[in-house]
């Protein structure tokens, strides 16, 4: 593991760059093909509409692997990543249009904590809604 | 009808093994539009001191949520399928997964709760190595949902 972050160079409140990610159509089709998550609400609007949502939504694990770039990005080893988890708030909602939606990820380091590790909030916004809650990782740094 | 509680703590028999592919991981990077290049170059994974591409952290769902099928379907459990919706998500890495890598995964329920009318099950699977070691634990929160039309989660 090699991290491209020294943990002496970082302290709480160290802003992460943060991403902007697209989704289309396209990205959940391609997704659930390399995920095998084939559940129609992420590709299908008749069927996403009838079981109560606005159409049809990115994949909450695809959400997920977003949001972790920009730590892996950061460390510069993806192995730096010792612990990720999210709460699933709000559906990515994905229209079928040129233009699809847009995850922004912003992080910052939120602890120092011992054996060179840090711990690492994310906030994931798509639009104006908050689309992971509780969303954190830790992260052990060069 | 609120899940039987009794089920707590129960195991299931562990998977047969899953070879985890250069070509899937490479394949899940593209899908999820990142270029770094440790999860399709082996020179470049082991210049950072990996014996072969890694994958992105949350590669390992795919396994450990099939896994997770022999909860989903148990029939005994009787869970409803088409109310559920993924609430919560997280992973504990002893090391990453790797190309050539042939994990197993054994599910247990970590906890079962009734929230108005909402099923939550919390399933733990714990992921090994062909040589018994630990590789990492995904913790999945499933919210199974009142029979009331609802439009939360992913």
């Amino acid at each position: 593991m090699t991290a491209k972050i020294a943990y002496a160079d970082v302290e709480v409140g160290t802003e992460l760059p943060a991403q902007t990610f697209p989704v289309t159509r396209a990205t959940l089709v391609r997704y659930a093909g390399a995920s095998g998550d084939f559940n129609p609400i992420h590709w299908n609007e008749k069927f996403a509409v009838e079981v109560g949502l606005p159409d049809v939504i990115a994949h909450g694990m695809f959400t997920m692997a977003e949001a972790i770039r920009v730590v892996t990005d950061w460390a510069g080893d993806p192995a730096a990543v010792v612990e990720y988890g999210v709460r699933f708030t709000k559906p990515v909602v994905v229209p079928n249009d040129d233009k699809g939606a847009t995850i922004e990820v912003s992080a910052k380091v939120a602890a120092l904590l011992d054996d060179q590790q840090v711990r690492v909030d994310l906030l994931a916004k798509s639009g104006d809604q908050k689309v992971l809650g509780m969303s954190r990782a830790v992260v052990r740094l060069a | 009808m609120a899940l039987d509680q009794s089920f707590v703590g129960r195991s299931y028999p562990p998977t047969d093994p899953y070879e985890v592919g250069r070509e899937k991981i490479r394949e899940f990077a593209v899908a999820v539009g990142d270029a770094n290049p440790a999860y399709a170059d082996p020179e470049a994974a082991k210049a950072l001191g990996h014996p072969d591409v890694l994958a992105p952290p949350t590669f390992v769902f795919a396994i450990t949520f099939k896994a997770a099928g022999l909860v989903i379907e148990d029939p005994q459990l009787g869970l409803d399928y088409s109310r559920v919706v993924h609430g919560d998500q997280k992973f504990a890495y002893t090391r990453p997964v790797y190309a050539g890598d042939r994990l197993t995964v054994t599910s247990t329920i970590e906890n079962i709760k009734s929230l108005a009318g909402n099923d939550i099950l919390d399933i733990r699977g714990e992921v090994h190595d062909a040589a018994g070691e630990h590789v990492v634990t995904a913790w999945t929160k499933l919210v199974a949902r009142a029979a009331e039309p609802a439009a939360e989660g992913a």
